[in-house]
């Protein structure tokens, strides 16, 4: 199977350290990498590398192949979505306006938005259950909502694969719950590769089907969450030492802190 | 699915045009009464005749609406609509809802320039405008390099540079005004608080086509523009080129201040009032806000003049005292009721 996007000896530094360094990324169609590691580890500067937000000062990122470099934002905004950890509307899009901001990749200069792009935005809304949210004002909207309606506009942009950047850090236990099923299914559904990087490590054991564990920029560990999630990596990578033992229901690696 | 509902179908080119021509036929309605109101009075009749061809060419009625009022109300309305405009397209580049061009300096960056090019001994039709729009290119660069932190740009840093630059700028102006004090001393200093009274057709062949032109290319920027509005880096993620549609937007905006400063003024507050009226009517979305926005600004800027030609009839004040005295209470209710809305956390 041919990855989706691609990091080859990927580095970027913001001034003299490498916030990434030599990082060897696949990630594939269907399946949900988490990146995990301690806050300045790099997961957010490696997520805005495969987006191609940020530009490599070493190595390459490629899409579908493609070295990101020679694609313009539209064609890579067709493949890739993100869900960015903080979203401020200034002003008061409704709800459906912004998921139909997922279509503008899709659409010439001055082009409307036709019937087909109603449909896709209001299928969107319907996957992430919140169809009868679209008449609202963004403003008026939970946090559980809001990220559900960002994840519909990401949808919406039709993409073959969606980055998410702590998206449950704000959000309550069942809503945190809800935001991974729906990951999860959409995942399964349509073929999606997702990535998605957290702080919490549970979470991420229970949904991800492989890791990948930060540590000053490099992988420090990556593969199952049976390989990743141990005693010894966590304590090597978050400088914690924690008891990790297996959750009753889904068998995946848990983790509790030492009092 | 329910396709009836207005709310729940996007928006249609023909909902834009249907909205533009409703706001278009009340921006002649406001201009024909505007014809007919004045210190010296003119009979509907009157107007009637002149309209139909059958009024007398010596006729003082014909001298009054064609020499005096019609020239000075297009001019408003070109002025009012290009204010309107960059007020907006001001709040959407910055995520600002209480930018205008005044309050952000830009207005008196454009009268700098054209004191500057009054200075320099430029001509009127096309020198002054120039300079006019040099000075408003100046004061967006000064206020986004200024103003804009590490992190981003922060709403308040923005206007309190904006305040302080239009501090300055208009000492400036004054200084030279004074060092230069002659007999046209009376005209600047009507100039600098909006003056519309010294309207001629000549610069409106200069004005007209470049205001269409910038106008037409920002409407082209709306999809853009709402996109900007949720943040630089998440235009950027969704496929906007957001250096090049700033860029773009800022120097054309620059150019639509700056060449109707040079021919009316100072008027504030216009780009403020007019962008938020509309989009308590119709909502953020630019497509449709560019549009109503403008000519509800031209339909202002109008109205606006009309209060300014009779309040004191028959004298009368600059049409910037008029606008300002609307738009110093207009912006302080917003920064009260609605400012928590929109600072973070």
């Amino acid at each position: 199977m041919e990855p989706i996007l691609t990091l080859k000896k990927a580095g970027f530094r913001y001034s003299a350290s490498w916030a990434v360094k030599g990082v060897d990324l696949d990630v594939f169609p269907g399946e949900i990498l988490g990146i995990l590691g301690p806050n300045g580890s790099g997961k957010t500067t490696l997520l805005k590398l495969l987006d191609g937000i940020l530009l490599p000062h070493e190595g390459e990122v490629l899409v579908r192949g493609k070295s990101m470099v020679t694609l313009n934002r539209v064609e890579v905004a067709k493949v890739v979505a993100m869900v960015a950890q903080e979203n401020f509307f200034r002003f008061a899009f409704s709800v459906l306006e912004v998921v139909l901001m997922g279509r503008f990749p899709h659409l010439g200069r001055l082009q409307f938005e036709s019937n087909k792009d109603l449909e896709i935005a209001v299928d969107a809304l319907r996957a992430t259950h919140s169809l009868e949210l679209s008449e609202r004002s963004i403003h008026e909207l939970s946090g559980g909502e809001k990220q559900r309606v960002l994840l519909a506009r990401a949808l919406a942009q039709e993409p073959g694969a969606v980055l998410l950047d702590e998206p449950t850090s704000f959000l309550d236990l069942k809503y945190k719950k809800e935001i991974f099923d729906l990951i999860a299914g959409l995942t399964r559904q349509k073929r999606l590769a997702v990535v998605v990087v957290s702080h919490d490590i549970d979470l991420v054991s229970q949904y991800c089907h492989r890791i990948v564990m930060l540590k000053q920029g490099s992988v420090h560990l990556a593969g199952t969450p049976d390989q990743v999630i141990t005693e010894k990596s966590i304590q090597e990578v978050y400088e914690c030492a924690v008891l990790v033992d297996r959750n009753p229901i889904s068998e995946k690696p848990r983790v509790s802190l030492k009092p | 699915m329910n396709n009836d509902s207005l709310h729940n179908t996007p928006l249609t080119p023909g909902r834009v045009f249907r909205l533009s021509l409703i706001m278009a036929f009340f921006l002649l309605l406001v201009a024909a009464a505007s014809l007919l109101i004045g210190t010296a009075e003119v009979s509907l009749h009157k107007f009637m005749a002149l309209v139909s061809g059958s009024l007398d060419a010596e006729d003082p009625a014909r001298l009054i609406i064609l020499r005096i009022r019609l020239p000075r109300i297009i001019l408003a309305g070109l002025a009012g609509f290009s204010l309107a405009l960059g007020g907006v397209v001001f709040q959407a580049l910055l995520r600002n809802p209480l930018a205008d061009p005044f309050i952000l300096g830009v207005s008196s960056g454009s009268a700098f320039g054209a004191i500057m090019g009054i200075l320099l001994g430029f001509t009127f039709s096309v020198g002054i405008p120039l300079m006019s729009f040099a000075g408003a290119l100046l004061a967006v660069y000064l206020v986004l390099a200024l103003g804009t932190r590490k992190m981003g740009m922060e709403s308040s840093t923005i206007l309190l540079t904006g305040v302080i630059l239009n501090a300055f700028f208009t000492a400036v102006i004054m200084f030279f005004i004074s060092i230069v004090a002659d007999s046209r001393l009376h005209t600047m200093l009507f100039w600098l608080y909006g003056d519309l009274s010294q309207s001629r057709y000549a610069p409106l062949i200069l004005l007209t086509p470049a205001l269409i032109a910038a106008s037409l290319i920002l409407f082209s920027f709306a999809k853009e523009l709402n996109l900007i509005t949720t943040g630089e880096e998440i235009a950027f993620q969704l496929g906007v080129d957001v250096e090049k549609a700033k860029k773009t937007c800022l120097v054309l905006v620059s150019l639509l201040i700056g060449l109707v400063v040079s021919f009316s003024g100072l008027i504030g507050f216009v780009g403020l009032i007019v962008p938020h009226l509309s989009t308590m009517a119709f909502g953020s979305g630019h497509r449709l806000l560019i549009p109503v926005d403008s000519l509800g600004g031209a339909t202002f800027l109008i109205a606006a003049d009309t209060l300014a030609r009779v309040l004191i009839s028959p004298s009368e004040m600059p049409v910037g005292v008029i606008t300002a005295f609307l738009g110093a209470p207009f912006f302080l209710y917003l920064l009260r009721v609605r400012g928590s809305q929109w600072s973070r956390s």
